[in-house]
């Protein structure tokens, strides 16, 4: 039967453009005005954009507003997830391959120090508080917290197989880590250090983002295609999101990265090998939009003023700026291989 | 720990929360009736002893580390033939058989097995065989494949070889049944996509060949032209000297050069790597095939236990044969169970000794519900009619 439904590779001629990198090829012209306009319109908020490659052992910085690259900087082995300190005077670095979150000196760019970081770190988050960081430790099945001002290890937590997404609440209360094997959320105690409760949820969860009010965790499931949005008090599923996308195969939609918008409008998800943007109205959990961007999206960053969203694409090897009023894509920056982690440095 | 008998392997994890009280018991046993290989040629790279093995043994380490934070305590048992000994009896004999058991045994004995009237209620995972009959004619609706089948295999290389336009195929069968097997799949694998067969040419060479290949090889491999030779050797016997002494310059494909799997220790992509370096920390050797095939069989057990109650013989293979279960399962995409004869739809890997190549099925290949099922015998020409989600 399947003789009668599949199609030749060549009888229908080159594929068209199917995602943003080659499309902007082709729109060039276009773009050359686009982008003058927008440098324009916003030129007085230029900040820089951090972009780790996972695969050339370097950051990329561009610059946000005319998406020139300004610098690469040299960093240690695997770099993956990246996050400014609260003052954004240090950025920490999971260097997994060199077993360190490492600690660069912004204004220099010179890495300066280690953390003890527990083997393999992927990604971790900074409480609120500045000084403790929760690490995912890829390889040990622990969560590492971390006093970085003592670069101390203040506890090793158990938590599922291959841990993976690190988010702590707004109120520096609550950490959480999803493990991608184990298809878990678990929730850690940051008072105790303990966990205090685990949420099953949909095949490989990746990434975790509270709410601006701290009140619903959503929490992405790469290999189940959904996006589960949780209940912080009863850690309970109160929504289940699905993606539909024309001509894209049902398992190539893999949700990865989560930003949400401050005023609760929007989340933004980026798809992985769909090549795709979901926009959700996060009031009404509907899937407003899907954006085109490079291949392999993976994670996302905000701008501070939330007026442009940063994605990493893995397999094209660059970064698509998405203009948030208009939920266009606007341009791709060529960085380094496998970029992965985004952060944005503001204007200082 | 390839000892005869039942060998309890408790997987311990270390863990804070402790197993409490009630924690619920989920049993999975590994049956083994080992089977005696012809020698190779070569003296590199021989068939480990526990293949497959070390694979159940990894999941439950895994399904372990989930289910501590949820009651459950997933064990491994194994129990393995000798040599003159019948695996159907050693396990007619056993008391308290658990759910789940994966069995790495050839055919016959797969099916005494199978038709033991206690497997009944039983779910068993074929690890080791690619055979289609056990698929289609002899398929048991308790038996279910996680291994891909040889028309998975040579669908996946044709697919490929469409891409490339390769359309001239040299077949280089070998003289085992298994060989010959390979070769039928291929043979019907370029009628699928429309190849053509320029000339079959099959092995008869015996004695050590590797000083004569040389001379020998370009003489089996001249008189017609071809795009690309296509070996059956699953023996790997002759397979790895076809590349290079060919008469023309052409690639060689099949169960050596570009070789199709499911799985290998080349791959990389979708997290892999940490299945890769969890593995070789365990077995200290690189994951096979069929240790994935049994990873990932007591994988969906272990996913399955966590969401549904897996003491019910029902309510786990409901589970298991569900569009639900959707696997996580470091291929890029979640694996599931095709309902009509019990076979694990997955994509197929095409890999030399260093790398991965690509990755089948190719985006061209349309199907009308996955295209996963563009790969070995799909619904409308199965043959097999025991499977009871067959009809629904």
């Amino acid at each position: 039967m399947i003789s009668q439904i599949y199609r030749h590779s060549r009888e229908g001629g080159k594929p068209a453009c199917f995602d943003v990198w080659c499309a902007l090829k082709s729109w060039v012209p276009a773009f050359a005005g686009m982008t003058a306009m927008i440098l324009v319109a916003t030129s007085a908020n230029a900040h820089d954009v951090y972009v780790s490659n996972e695969k050339d052992n370097s950051i990329t910085v561009f610059d946000s507003n005319t998406f020139e690259v300004k610098k690469t900087l040299k960093v240690g082995k695997r770099p993956r997830g990246i996050t400014f300190s609260k003052d954004h005077k240090l950025l920490y670095i999971c260097a997994s391959d060199s077993d360190a979150v490492q600690i660069m000196d912004v204004a220099t760019g010179e890495v300066i120090d280690d953390l003890p970081s527990g083997e393999d770190p992927e990604t971790f988050a900074l409480s609120p508080d500045n000084r403790t960081l929760f690490i995912a430790n890829e390889d040990n099945a622990v969560t590492t917290v971390v006093d970085v001002v003592d670069k101390k290890v203040l506890a090793q937590i158990d938590v599922g197989v291959e841990p993976e997404g690190m988010a702590v609440s707004h109120d520096a209360k609550t950490a959480i880590t999803t493990s991608e094997t184990s298809n878990m959320v678990h929730w850690i105690d940051t008072g105790t250090l303990k966990q205090t409760a685990t949420t099953l949820v949909g095949q490989r969860p990746r990434s975790v983002q509270f709410s601006s009010d701290d009140k619903l965790l959503w929490v992405s499931a790469e290999i189940g295609g959904t996006l589960h949005v949780l209940d912080t008090a009863t850690q309970q599923e109160v929504k289940q999101i699905k993606f539909k996308i024309k001509n894209v195969a049902r398992d190539k939609i893999q949700p990865v990265g989560i930003q949400l918008t401050k005023d609760g409008k929007y989340a933004f998800v980026a798809l992985g090998p769909a090549n795709h943007v979901a926009v959700v109205d996060a009031k009404t959990y509907e899937v407003i939009k899907y954006i085109l961007v490079g291949k392999r999206v993976w994670q996302l960053a905000f701008t501070p003023e939330e007026d442009k969203l940063f994605t990493t694409n893995g397999v094209s090897g660059d970064v698509t700026v998405i203009d948030v009023a208009t939920l266009e894509a606007l341009h791709s920056v060529k960085v380094g291989r496998y970029p992965w982690g985004v952060a944005v440095l503001p204007t200082q | 720990m390839k000892a005869f008998g039942l060998v309890v392997l408790v997987v311990l994890m270390m863990c804070e929360v402790a197993i409490a009280q009630t924690s619920k018991p989920v049993a999975i046993l590994y049956a083994e009736q080992p089977v005696e290989r012809p020698p190779s040629l070569s003296g590199l790279s021989p068939v480990p002893d526990d293949l497959g093995l070390r694979g159940a043994e990894l999941a439950t380490a895994q399904n372990e580390g989930a289910g501590k934070f949820t009651g459950l305590h997933f064990s491994l048992n194994s129990v393995l033939a000798k040599p003159g000994e019948s695996l159907a009896v050693l396990l007619a004999a056993q008391k308290d058989l658990p759910r789940a058991i994966i069995i790495n045994a050839p055919a016959d004995e797969l099916l005494k097995v199978a038709d033991l009237p206690v497997m009944k209620d039983k779910l068993l995972f074929n690890v080791a065989l690619r055979d289609e009959n056990l698929r289609e004619e002899e398929c048991r609706p308790n038996v279910l494949h996680t291994l891909p089948s040889r028309a998975m295999l040579a669908d996946a290389l044709a697919q490929f070889m469409r891409q490339k336009r390769w359309e001239n195929w040299l077949l280089l069968p070998g003289p085992t049944p298994a060989d010959l097997a390979f070769n039928d799949a291929l043979k019907n694998a370029a009628e699928k996509f429309g190849f053509t067969i320029s000339a079959e040419k099959p092995w008869s060479l015996e004695g050590d060949m590797r000083e004569t290949a040389g001379t020998e090889i370009p003489l089996i491999t001249q008189g017609t032209d071809y795009d690309v030779v296509m070996v059956s050797d699953e023996s790997n016997d002759f397979g790895p000297l076809i590349a290079y002494n060919t008469d023309l310059p052409r690639p060689v494909a099949g169960t050596h050069g570009l070789e199709a799997t499911g799985w290998s220790g080349v791959i990389e992509p979708w997290g892999a790597v940490q299945l890769q370096n969890d593995f070789v920390a365990l077995a200290k050797r690189p994951m096979r095939e069929v240790d994935y095939a049994a990873y990932i069989a007591a994988r969906a057990v272990g996913e399955a236990a966590l969401r549904i109650d897996a003491s019910n013989p029902k309510a786990l293979r409901d589970y298991i044969m569900s569009e639900d279960l959707n696997l996580s399962a470091y291929k890029g995409r979640g694996v599931t169970f095709r309902r009509w004869n019990g076979q694990m739809r997955q994509p197929i890997h095409l890999v030399t000794k260093e790398t991965q190549v690509a990755v089948a099925p190719f985006e061209e290949f349309l199907h009308e519900f996955t295209d996963l099922d563009t790969l070995g015998r799909d619904k409308p020409e199965t043959r097999c009619t025991k499977f009871p989600e067959a009809l629904q």
